[in-house]
């Protein structure tokens, strides 16, 4: 299934990527002779007809070779796998954050329901659910940034992770950034995975039994409500990966989303091809991991269809 | 004996009620003040086809100023009105949301009632590609479309609108085999209907109530969406004023004429805001025997 999934989305790639207009331009000049153009044509292999490059293609993803850009003449691979020194702190570093966040806010939110803190949660977490995170990334440099001069308003180290400490300086207002965001949303379906377990009777015939309401919630009450959280979870850490994509360019960090942009501009065909098949490709293993957690962790799921599917469908 | 047994036979509770009650309160708030925000954009938006304070590509004013009376929201670096962008604005997102989802509803409802009076194995090739599709980040599927169409609003629009047709399609099959199954499909069937008479006469009219809340939490999103495509530079290119790409113009400017970093994106908000509270209020509207998942 997985695999079917990924040589769907190679082959749909391929065939829009490479109506996506004549790359040759990108590598000539204006007033470029016909043999100029032949002969750059020939250097990309986009001579040859669309069989045989698909063909070349997949021969080459199999040996895990992504090709080279037009532009920069760079392994996409390499400059994948070197940009992905960025995306993947922030991605991951936002997404820990996001969930220290939601956690404790949403399950107070619950439980605490009835009172001035739940309904002021409401309020703000629609807010939350609104705002675009590069809106937030501009406030929140305009503020922290070159107001009290807190935080770098934007790059990289040229060192990259040489200097630990300048590259997570860099790093800190883009994960506080997609954190807030991510972590609002987040928090209002750990509130409703909340709601429903303290409304649930085998929490009730605990207490009755005897157990202290600390011990009900963590023997009972987490793991029915963590099911329906896992394939959350696994939405929300590739909504932050492509959060993260967005919020490279407010704070110009060259990371995978600065690659994808400039190769869209630049119609470098093999790089954008290179950065959303690695996208595509984590997307569906997150997915996958997250439907096998769910069924380790519940049992009931385990011959029934994907819950990965179901919460998304209901979401 | 029968006098023990009696009491624990449970009573009609009174405490669901209420907060059914509550509920409902809570929801004609929500329909208001989404009615209210959404209706405010929607006539800035309308207006701004008759009537703009300047032409767009106005350029006599002074550079970076703050909101004056001639100015009503200041001026940018080339000293364009902002209100009238923000007007013009206000449209594209408005053509954006009802543009997407019309697609969305379409490609979705075709798709959805497809792969549920199908064969076994069409309606598993189309199941498949929803799940991947679904899978796949709205944006990152923008994108792509981008890429290969160009930037435009229409590329915006067709890409945001079709990351949306899944999800409503996967919607359309589940509730459209639960239809399919009734008494009264098959009595209709026996009675001589045709596969495509019961689709329109009973499937689709049982069908469309489900979608209107997921189509109207869509508008918002795609709004959202496009106004990130914008910030990025692949939305709509010049003269279309977006609000995506307004913030992403003042972004420099920031400390020099904060109101143009922060006028767009509160109409943003309230839009997207507007639309939810909307959505959330046209569920008991919609389908009265709806519970919230929320």
């Amino acid at each position: 299934m997985l695999l079917l999934a990924f040589a769907l989305a190679v082959t749909i790639l391929f065939v829009v990527l490479r109506v996506l207009g004549n790359p040759v331009f990108a590598l000539i000049s204006v007033g470029a002779t016909d043999a100029e153009i032949a002969a750059a044509a020939a250097r990309l292999g986009v001579d040859r007809p669309i069989h045989e490059q698909f063909f070349a293609y997949i021969g080459q993803l199999l040996s895990f070779d992504l090709g080279q850009s037009f532009t920069n003449h760079l392994n996409v691979g390499d400059e994948i796998v070197r940009r992905l020194n960025v995306t993947l702190p922030l991605t991951l570093l936002s997404f820990t954050l996001s969930v220290l966040i939601a956690v404790p806010v949403g399950f107070f939110a619950a439980w605490k329901s009835r009172t001035w803190y739940g309904t002021t949660f409401s309020a703000v977490s629609q807010l939350g659910g609104a705002i675009p995170v590069f809106w937030v990334g501009i406030l929140l440099v305009a503020v922290l940034s070159l107001g009290w001069r807190l935080f770098p308003a934007g790059g990289f180290p040229r060192t990259d992770w040489e200097d630990p400490g300048a590259a997570l300086y860099s790093l800190a207002l883009p994960v506080i950034t997609i954190a807030i965001v991510a972590g609002s949303d987040l928090a209002r379906y750990v509130r409703s995975a909340t709601l429903d377990i303290l409304g649930q009777q085998y929490l009730r015939a605990a207490r009755a039994a005897g157990q202290s309401f600390a011990t009900a919630l963590w023997r009972h009450g987490v793991r029915n409500g963590v099911v329906p959280l896992i394939s959350i979870l696994a939405i929300q850490l590739s909504t932050t990966f492509v959060g993260a994509v967005i919020i490279e360019r407010v704070f110009a960090l060259p990371g995978l989303g600065d690659m994808l942009l400039v190769g869209i501009k630049e119609q470098d065909f093999p790089s954008v091809q290179g950065v959303l098949l690695f996208s595509t490709a984590l997307v569906l293993v997150l997915g996958f991991i997250a439907d096998v957690l769910q069924r380790i962790i519940d049992p009931r799921l385990r011959d029934s269809l994907s819950g990965n599917r179901r919460t998304k469908a209901l979401a | 004996m029968t006098a023990t047994i009696l009491p624990t036979v449970p009573a009609p509770a009174p405490a669901p009620a209420a907060s059914a009650r509550r509920r409902r309160a809570r929801r004609s708030v929500n329909l208001a003040v989404g009615a209210a925000l959404f209706g405010l954009i929607a006539v800035i938006g309308l207006v701004s086809v008759f009537w703009t304070p300047f032409a767009y590509d106005d350029t006599t004013g002074d550079r970076l100023q703050p909101p004056s009376l001639e100015h009503w929201a200041g001026t940018d670096r080339l000293g364009r009105d902002l209100f009238t962008q923000l007007m013009i604005g206000a449209r594209l997102a408005l053509a954006v949301g009802f543009g997407s989802v019309l697609i969305a509803a379409i490609v979705g409802i075709t798709l959805g009632l497809a792969a549920a009076v199908a064969r076994r194995w069409v309606d598993d090739a189309i199941s498949s590609l929803l799940d991947i599709a679904i899978a796949f980040p709205t944006l990152l599927l923008a994108m792509l479309i981008v890429a290969w169409r160009g930037a435009s609003l229409d590329s915006a629009i067709l890409a945001i609108g079709l990351a949306g047709a899944a999800v409503i399609a996967r919607l359309t099959r589940i509730t459209a085999t639960r239809v399919l199954a009734m008494d009264y499909v098959t009595a209709a069937r026996t009675s001589g209907t045709g596969t495509l008479g019961i689709l329109r006469r009973h499937v689709l009219r049982n069908v469309w109530p489900t979608l209107i809340v997921p189509l109207a939490l869509q508008f918002g999103g795609a709004v959202g969406a496009e106004a990130s495509l914008s910030y990025l530079g692949l939305g709509s290119p010049p003269p279309n004023a977006s609000w995506g790409r307004m913030l992403q113009e003042a972004q420099s400017t920031v400390l020099v004429a904060p109101t143009a970093a922060i006028l767009p994106g509160i109409l943003l908000v309230a839009l997207i805001i507007g639309v939810n509270l909307l959505a959330d209020g046209l569920r008991d509207v919609a389908d009265p025997t709806s519970r919230s998942i929320r």
